[in-house]
Parts: structure tokens; sequence; C-alpha cells
């Protein structure tokens, strides 16, 4: 799966601009919590979270994950859009709450494992 | 892999708008150095835990790296608050980590946990009220 797919099915809005949409999507992961995300996810993960600030961009660019996606219609602050375009790290939000969008993301067939 | 390689970040406490940076650059200098990239991870991770530690906690800290054929070695050093107790600091779960820093996701007690996992020696040393040392390791020559 790549994020395009995810884009189109889930209607996520992508707020990174030149975003690399073919980049592969191995399964996704979530959790509000920094160093849960730095010990257990997994590279090309997607990270479903509620946090914004400019700090989770270095924690996904570290791990290789495919994507932030943020939830509740959560916006990054400026700086974290800035960073994640200096960094390569995609950022994406939709008005779904974190568990319907894991819902239908796992009906799209990803697996934390 | 080029032969070896040394340098020194400075960390600047409660600056998160930097924080990040210095582990971010080692992990660029270990790429550019070849070193292989499940290594490099494992070393970056360790480096961002240890540079947020310094970030949240320290008044002001340095990272020193140094990289041979043998190893990467990783000095974070700092004048801060330090550890009272290390064992329970590495007690996963346990932060002494206020409200705010919460906030932003980081005092899940995760921190130097995650670190010990991801090297292959690791070393910390604390002077309640003075600073902390931590000090890792992560060997190169397995294949």
């Amino acid at each position: 799966m790549i994020l395009q797919q995810l884009v189109d099915s889930l209607s996520l809005e992508v707020l990174t601009e030149g975003a690399d949409l073919m980049r592969g999507v191995s399964g996704g992961y979530v959790s509000d919590m920094i160093s849960d995300v730095i010990g257990n996810a997994r590279e090309g993960q997607v990270w479903i979270t509620f946090q914004v600030h400019l700090n989770i961009v270095a924690a996904a660019s570290l791990k290789g994950l495919s994507a932030i996606i943020m939830v509740n219609n959560r916006r990054p602050l400026p700086e974290t859009l800035q960073r994640a375009s200096e960094e390569n790290v995609v950022i994406m939000t939709t008005s779904l709450p974190a568990f319907d969008l894991v819902g239908l993301l796992y009906d799209l067939g990803l697996r934390c494992r | 892999m080029t032969s070896s390689s040394e340098g020194t970040f400075f960390l600047t406490g409660k600056d998160f708008v930097k924080a990040g940076t210095a582990s971010g650059s080692l992990k660029r200098v270990l790429e550019d150095m070849g070193v292989p990239s499940a290594v490099v991870r494992r070393a970056a991770i360790a480096a961002f835990e240890a540079e947020m530690n310094t970030i949240i906690y320290a008044v002001a800290g340095i990272m020193h790296y140094y990289v041979t054929a043998e190893m990467i070695k990783v000095v974070i050093q700092d004048m801060g608050q330090g550890i009272e107790n290390i064992e329970l600091a590495m007690t996963e779960g346990y932060s002494t980590a206020p409200d705010y820093i919460r906030e932003m996701g980081f005092g899940s007690g995760m921190g130097l946990p995650n670190i010990k996992k991801n090297v292959d020696k690791f070393m910390l040393s604390s002077v309640s009220g003075e600073g902390t040392t931590l000090e890792f390791i992560i060997n190169l020559e397995k294949t």
C-alpha cells in the first residue's frame, strides 16, 4: 500500500507541500507519547497522533515512518510544517477521531505487527 | 566506510525548537560515513532520547561523538538537576517530568530504557543537583 491510496480512500488532507505520496505504508502505530513511538513503531508505518508540536518531526524522521496523521482536525504548528518539509516527513490531518481512523485503516488491511 | 570521525554538539535546556538537531546531525554523519542503516538508526534513537533528556531536565549540555571502525561512542554530559535514583530512573514508566512536558508527549518513562535497548554498552552517572553524564557504545565490527 502507498500513502496516495490512504489519502484517496479516507479523504485525508495532506499538509506538507510536495509530499511524496508514492511512499509505501507497512502498517500503523497510534500514540501520543514520543518515546513510545521511538521504542515501538516500525519503519514505514503511519503514525496516528494528537500531537502537533515540532519534536514529532524528529521522531518520525528517526524512525523512518511513512507519515504522521493528525486526528480530530488537529493542525501542526507552522514551524512543525516547515521542519517536516525540510526533513521529508509527510504530515496529514483528518477530522476523524483516532478510534475511527484506526478502524478504517485496519479495514484497509493495515496492521501494527 | 571512512575511517573515523569526532565532533561535539551543544545542547540548550528548554530549547524545544533546536531539540533533535544534534541527534539528527549525528545521524547524517554516520550515514555519510557509510555506517549500516540499522546501526545508524539505533545510534540516532539513543542519541535523540539522551538529547531530549538534556533539553527537558538540564540547563545545558554537550553531546560528543567518536566513531572508529570498531564502534560509535557518544557521551552526553549536562549541567542540571541530575538524577537522584538511577535505578528508579531506569524503570520503565517512571518519570519526573512536569505536566507541560508530558503534554508534549515526553515523560513517558521510556527514554532511558529505549537508550539501553539500542546500545551495546550503557553507562549513566549523576550527581543530584549538578548534572548527569550518559555514555553509550555501539559496536560496529559485528556482521
